[in-house]
C-alpha cells in the first residue's frame, strides 16, 4: 500500500498547511487524470502517499463519513479534506479543481450530442459506450460488494432494495427510507451484530498503523 | 431557460438519493428526466450517462450535459451547482460535527446499516442501465468482455468505454 514507514503515516504529521493555491492544482490534477469511479484510489495516492497531508487513519475516517452521507464519495472527500487543510476555502478549492474537468468535458460533450448525436455512426458508437458501461459498472459494484458484504442479513437488504426498485417500482426514496430503517434497525448499537461490526471496524483500522 | 429552475429542482432532489454513488439515483432520474419532464428519450439518457463514465473525475459529471442540452450553458452551471452544492454543505457540516458524533452509537449502525444497501441500490441502477442498454447479442458481448476486463486487468477504464464504442461503430450500424 504506503511506500512510508508506519510510523511515519499514523502520526498525524506535524505539517506546513498547503496553499491553497497547492490544493486547488492537487484536487485539479485528480480531477482530469481519474477515471471510472476510481477516484478514491487516486486521491488517496496524491493526499496520503506523496503529498502527505493526511495520514491513513485520517484518510479511511473521512472516507467513512463519505460513505455515510448522500454526494458521491469523490467530492465527499474533496469537502472534507480541503476543509482539514485549509478551512472552508479549502474546501471550495478542492471541490472545484475536482469538479471543473469533467464539468467541461461532459459540457462540450453535451454540446456535440445535440448536434451530432442522432448521426448513424455516433448512435452505433454510443450503443457500444452504454454495454461497456453496463459491465464497467456491474465489475466496479462487485468488487465493493465482494469487499463489505458479509453474511445473511448483507445479502437480504441487496436484494431487498433490487426487489423494490426493479420489481415493485417503489422508487428510489421509497425503497432507500424503507430498506435503509430495517437495516439500520438490525445493527442498532448494543447488539451482538452491531458489537462485532464495531470490533471489525476498529481491527481494520488497527491493521493501517 | 425557463427550464432552469426545474433542472435546479430536480438535480438538487436526486444529490440527496446519491447514498454509496451515483448509480443509487439512476432509476429517478430516469423517471424525472424521461417520463416527467421530457428533457431526453430513454435512449438520449443512455448515450448521456454512459458517455459520462469515459469523463475524468466524479462520475456523475454527466448532468451537465443534460444541463446543457435542456438550457444552453447556463443549464450546464445549474445542473451541476444543483447537484452538488447542497450534499456539499451538508457534508461540510456533518465534516465540522465529527469529532462530536465519534462517539454517537448509533454512527456505527448507520454506516453498517446503509453499506448493504448502497450496493443493493447501485445493483438496481445498473440493471435499469442495463434493461435499456442491453438489447441484442453483440451488446451482451460487449458487457461480458468489459465485465472481465475490468476485473481481471488494470487497463484504464476510459480505454475499455472507447473500445466499447468502436465495436459499436463497428457492428451496431
Amino acid at each position: 500500500m504506503s511506500d512510508q514507514s508506519p510510523a511515519a503515516t499514523a502520526a498525524a504529521p506535524t505539517r506546513e498547511p498547503p496553499s491553497v493555491i497547492d490544493v486547488f492544482v492537487t484536487f485539479l490534477i485528480i480531477g482530469a487524470t481519474s477515471f471510472g469511479g476510481g477516484v478514491v484510489a487516486y486521491l488517496r495516492s496524491a493526499l496520503v502517499s506523496k503529498k502527505q497531508w493526511l495520514s491513513d487513519v485520517e484518510f479511511l475516517e473521512l472516507m467513512s463519513i463519505s460513505n455515510t452521507l448522500p454526494g458521491l464519495n469523490a467530492t465527499n472527500m474533496s469537502i472534507l479534506a480541503g476543509d482539514r487543510m485549509r478551512g472552508a476555502v479549502g474546501s471550495v478549492a478542492a471541490m472545484l479543481g475536482m469538479c471543473l474537468p469533467g464539468f467541461v468535458f461532459m459540457t462540450v460533450s453535451g454540446i456535440l450530442y445535440g448536434h451530432h448525436g442522432d448521426r448513424t455512426l455516433v448512435t452505433a458508437m454510443l450503443k457500444g459506450v452504454a454495454a461497456a458501461a453496463v459491465g464497467l459498472i456491474g465489475a466496479t459494484w462487485y468488487q465493493i460488494g465482494k469487499k463489505t458484504v458479509s453474511g445473511f442479513y448483507d445479502a437480504f437488504f441487496i436484494l431487498a432494495a433490487v426487489l423494490g426498485i426493479n420489481y415493485f417500482k417503489l422508487g428510489v426514496p421509497v425503497t432507500l427510507l424503507a430498506v435503509g430503517a430495517v437495516a439500520i434497525y438490525a445493527y442498532r448499537p448494543h447488539t451482538p451484530r452491531a458489537d462485532h461490526a464495531k470490533e471489525e471496524f476498529h481491527q481494520w483500522i488497527s491493521s493501517l498503523r | 431557460m425557463d427550464q432552469l429552475p426545474a433542472l435546479a429542482k430536480v438535480f438538487s432532489y436526486l444529490s440527496l438519493l446519491t447514498i454509496g454513488g451515483g448509480m443509487a439515483a439512476f432509476p429517478e432520474l430516469k423517471t424525472l428526466v424521461v417520463a416527467v419532464h421530457h428533457w431526453l428519450t430513454d435512449a438520449q439518457l443512455i448515450h448521456i450517462y454512459s458517455v459520462g463514465q469515459m469523463a475524468p473525475g466524479p462520475n456523475m459529471m454527466m448532468v451537465a450535459a443534460v444541463g446543457v442540452g435542456v438550457a444552453g450553458i447556463p443549464g450546464a452551471f445549474v445542473a451541476t451547482l444543483a447537484f452538488f452544492v447542497p450534499t456539499g454543505l451538508l457534508t461540510f457540516g456533518v465534516g465540522r460535527l465529527w469529532n462530536r458524533l465519534a462517539n454517537w452509537p448509533w454512527r456505527t449502525s448507520i454506516q453498517k446499516g446503509l453499506a448493504p444497501v448502497a450496493i443493493g441500490l447501485a445493483v438496481a441502477g445498473t440493471l435499469t442501465l442495463a434493461h435499456g442498454a442491453i438489447t441484442n447479442w453483440i451488446t451482451i458481448a460487449i458487457g461480458v468482455v468489459i465485465f472481465a476486463a475490468t476485473l481481471r486487468t488494470k487497463i484504464n477504464p476510459a480505454l475499455l468505454i472507447l473500445g466499447g464504442a468502436v465495436v459499436g461503430g463497428i457492428a451496431l450500424r
